[in-house]
């Protein structure tokens, strides 16, 4: 396969890519912004700023992966086109579903997490702020290894599944797998030590006298979250490793050739791939929970409950592994087995369902943009749930399988739950992360334009399913009734396209024209991120604050507020930036770059970059300073407090 | 605000009577089975549709009456509770409800997959065997008792259970033929069994849903069931009129990438093909 594959679609997207970089580089240059970018965000170990980072990648992907879609579907719109070549299809779908789920989807939480959870819980910082630093930059660097695919040398194209034999090198020759392989390493080694960081963090850093069960859902979502990343991301690291081996040493773990067993991949992916689907769910629940609670004027309705759902949620997610593969004769007493304890999810996310509900009833309903981003997650999330429920009746899933119905389904509970339960949180949070609120009439437009076209893409893939079309076709004939239904999903996908112009006019107008958060509780919050400035200052707090309930911030206020006294204030002990973690990241890239093509070269000068810098940062003992508390009262006294 | 309220209705009304239109004048085969299989399939389709359809009301209701009834206005009068922590009661019922309707799903559905699994009652001791192997990117159908093959076309008796013998060469596939009954996988090295009927003469379209490669959406094939009379002067013109399928070609068709015309051979050779032998081959 040649270096650089001949497609105007793609000589448009080359000619994109480096217009774009070429600007950035321009626009820093001139403003001379390349130090103010190296020191205040390159470097940061800020748990806010590293959320921020995280979330604008999120949506850099959410633009690549949603023009993923938008081709898809163009394709798609009629019978019989030839707007892209198979090839080019197969491609982009791969790319579509890898991208939204690992580049967007998870990345999107984590940002909203590492805004949030240490301020939820009254701490200062992470516990690893470092290591956080570590973990984003070698997110950022996998995802870039990913997308320079379809520039350099052709993007995978054997599905985000990547099911063995058709992944391995007999079938799948060339670089595309191998960058599918090793940027979901990268960003793999990033997640799990964000795993880690959290649930130490959480376990550790929460304030005096805030309990577990005194903890907000958020801060319980992230909790439980991490450690399904903690048991499960072990589990792809290998899958993927054994494959970078087949593929790269011409080993067999996965090729009947020698022995080995395709179906061993099938095993592994999903042991890891529907935990997964739990670690975008979770966050996005929890997030829902703390705005349905905020918006309603009402606690959270059934605490303990939502509580032990989350973590009975968390324990099914590793026991059902098996309904992804019913059709691949595993036998009537496993099928059964994985078939029922699929079923068994239905139990904690109905109670959560109707607690949601009930934490509405005898409430105040103030319908803000996060809150309808919550409504609209409701009945959504419902039908997804529920058609969930059906595809786990092992029989009649052998009718669903790899259809449009299976289609639909995920996205009803993937755009439904994690999107519009990240897009709360975005709209929710904003005002604590840059200190302005989005515009409200533009956001609602955003919901209802957003919903309805959402809708209008995904319900006929219901219906075109059952009408027997099937996942990843790049064509399909005409005359079998699926053209009118296709069309109007077309119809719909750009309508979504066109609704997310509208958050980004939202988002540009919002810096100039935003209402101001002078308070830091612009909502009338009832959690601890509330009770300080937005944005919030380095330090987060200046005095930690003494936690006596649920919802500390709202019996704060009902008490009467009384802002730290000056006098009370100490030196804060935080950490120093550091340039190593962006370093490290870099180096992976290097040696991840020189894997896909087989560069031993590249790959030995990455791998000695990794080991050079983590030798380097530990004789770094400049690593820790205090803030002096003069400096802390005049950042004080600049908000107004 | 009523504005917008007034265009997202009449979007809905459109989407609405353009679905009901398409599902009027077309063929849904999942939910039109044609024979025992899919029927049993389709019974607890729509056995889980209708008791998820019932929570999705119920549901639906409450949440339209709360954001309705406890909306933040000036003069809405009805109750608030700001401090209201839960209620066991209510949540037991909530998790009674679900326990209830999931064994009111389970029941079924255990029962359905292992009589799936079993040969239909209807099944002769000698049933009719078809090998079935997907190759990149054909479908091959080799009946061992005439000794005949198809490629990309399948011929079945009606009113008879047909077992198939699922095998591939190369990257995996599935066979589904929607309106007989659900799909399984066809994987190298691997045998598996799917028994399906149809029951009453007709053409069924079958495809691979499982994605193997750029030539995948071109893996259909038609299901032609014929008469059992017919189905007997069938076999016997194929032995009569149709060529032998030499060792040269059968490699070709098994190994070589690529699609292939529908084909019609009145024996096959007697080498196995498995997929290891296809596999190490290669
Ligand atoms: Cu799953």
């Amino acid at each position: 396969m040649s270096m650089f594959p001949h497609n105007y679609l793609i000589y448009g997207a080359d000619v994109s890519i480096v217009g774009a970089t070429a600007l950035i580089i321009f626009v820093l240059t001139y403003f001379k912004k390349w130090k103010w970018l190296w020191d205040n965000w390159i470097t940061t170990v800020d748990h806010k700023r590293i959320g921020i980072m995280y979330i604008l990648a999120a949506f850099a992907m959410f633009f690549r992966g949603g023009t993923d879609g938008l081709l898809m579907r163009t394709q798609l719109a009629l019978p019989n086109l030839h707007f892209l070549s198979a090839q080019h299809y197969d491609e982009i779908f791969t790319t579509h579903g890898t991208i939204m789920i690992l580049f967007m989807a998870m990345p999107m939480l984590i940002g909203l997490i590492n805004v949030a959870v240490p301020l939820q819980i009254g701490a200062r910082d992470v516990a690893f702020p470092y290591l956080n630093a570590i973990s984003f930059w070698t997110f950022f660097f996998g995802a870039m290894l990913f997308n320079i695919s379809f520039v350099f040398g052709g993007s995978p194209d054997a599905g985000w599944t990547s099911y063995a034999p058709l992944s391995e090198l007999q079938f799948d020759p060339g670089p595309g797998e191998n960058y599918y392989l090793l940027g979901l390493q990268l960003a793999g080694i990033g997640t799990i030590a964000t795993g880690v960081n959290f649930l130490v963090t959480i376990l550790k850093m929460r304030a005096p006298g805030m309990t577990l069960m005194k903890m907000p859902q958020f801060t319980w979502a992230t909790l439980i979250t991490s450690i399904i990343i903690i048991f499960a991301f072990p589990v792809l690291t290998v899958a993927l490793a054994l494959l970078t081996i087949d593929r790269l040493m011409g080993a067999h773990f996965f090729t009947i050739a020698a022995g080995g067993m395709p179906m061993m991949w099938v095993n592994l992916f999903w042991i890891w791939g529907h935990p997964e689907v739990y670690i975008v769910i979770l966050p996005a629940f929890g997030i829902l929970s703390d705005v349905i609670s905020t918006f309603s004027g009402k606690k959270i309705f059934g605490y303990s409950a939502m509580v032990v759902s989350l973590a009975t949620i968390a324990a099914l997610s590793f026991t059902v592994w098996v309904h992804h593969f019913f059709t691949m004769g595993a036998g009537a007493a496993v099928n059964s087995f994985f078939g029922v304890s699929t079923m068994l999810i239905a139990i904690p996310t109905g109670v959560k369902i109707f607690n949601w509900l009930f934490t509405m009833y005898r409430g105040r309903i103030r319908f803000t943009t996060p809150m309808l981003w919550a409504l609209a997650f409701i009945p959504t999330f419902v039908v997804g749930g529920m058609t969930g429920v059906m595809l786990a009746v092992a029989p009649a899933d052998y009718q669903y399988h790899n259809s449009y119905f299976l289609v639909s389904h995920f996205h009803y509970v993937l755009i439904g739950g994690t999107v519009f339960g990240a897009f709360a949180g975005i709209y929710y949070w904003w005002p604590k992360m840059f200190g302005h609120k989005l515009n409200e009439r533009l956001g609602r437009w955003h919901v209802g334009t957003f919903v309805l076209f959402f809708n209008m893409t995904f319900f006929p893939m219901y219906i075109v399913g059952l009408m027997g079309m099937t996942r990843r076709m790049y064509t399909y004939p005409a005359g079998l009734g699926w053209t009118a239904l296709n069309l109007i999903e077309t119809i719909g996908a750009f309508g979504q396209g066109a609704s997310m112009m509208i958050m980004a006019v939202n988002i540009v107008r919002s810096i100039k024209f935003g209402e101001r958060d002078v308070t830091g509780d612009i909502w009338d919050g009832r959690t601890l991120e509330w009770s300080t400035t937005s944005p919030a200052a380095e330090y987060n707090f200046s005095v930690l604050p003494h936690v006596t309930s649920v919802d500390e911030w709202w019996e704060e206020k009902k008490r009467g507020v009384v802002r730290p006294d000056h006098a009370t204030f100490k030196p804060i002990h935080m950490p120093n930036n550091s340039g190593w973690p962006f370093l490290i990241g870099l180096s992976f890239f290097v040696a991840g770059f020189g894997l896909v093509f087989n560069w031993w070269l590249s790959a030995i000068v990455g791998a000695l970059g990794i080991i050079t810098f983590l030798f380097l940062r530990s004789f770094d003992y400049n690593t820790d300073h205090y803030i002096p508390v003069d400096e802390v009262k005049r950042v004080e006294a600049a908000a107004g407090r | 605000m009523a504005r917008n309220r007034k265009i997202l209705r009449r979007f809905s009304w459109v989407v609405m009577a353009s679905l009901l239109l398409t599902g009027c004048s077309t063929q849904i085969p999942v939910l039109q089975p044609q024979g025992p299989v899919a029927q049993q399939e389709f019974g607890l389709i729509e056995w889980s549709f209708f008791l998820m359809l019932f929570v999705a009301i119920v549901v639906f209701i409450l949440f339209g009456v709360f954001i309705y009834r406890y909306r933040n206005t000036p003069n809405n009068k009805a109750p608030y509770e700001p401090d209201m922590e839960g209620s066991r009661k209510l949540e037991f019922i909530w998790t009674l409800i679900p326990v209830i309707i999931v064994l009111l799903i389970a029941v079924p559905t255990v029962r359905t997959t292992y009589a799936l699994q079993a040969p239909p009652k209807t099944a002769k001791t000698d049933p009719l065997v078809i090998d079935v192997t997907s190759a990149a990117w054909k479908w091959i159908f080799q009946y061992p008792k005439s000794g005949l093959e198809t490629v990309n076309y399948l011929v079945i008796p009606a009113n008879e259970p047909v077992q198939f013998n699922l095998t591939s060469v190369g990257p995996m596939n599935t066979f589904w033929i929607p309106s007989l009954g659900g799909m399984e996988f066809n994987m190298p090295n691997v045998t598996l069994g799917l028994w399906l009927q149809a029951d009453h003469p007709g053409i069924y379209l079958g495809r691979s849903a499982n994605f193997s490669g750029v030539g995948f959406e071109h893996m259909s094939f038609t299901v032609k069931a014929l008469s059992i009379p017919q189905f007997n002067t069938w076999v016997s013109a194929v032995k009569k009129t149709a060529p032998a399928l030499s060792n040269a070609e059968n490699n070709q068709i098994l190994y070589t990438h690529g699609l292939s015309p529908k084909l019609t051979f009145s024996s096959y050779p007697s080498t196995k093909t498995t997929g290891t032998a296809g596999m190490s081959g290669m």
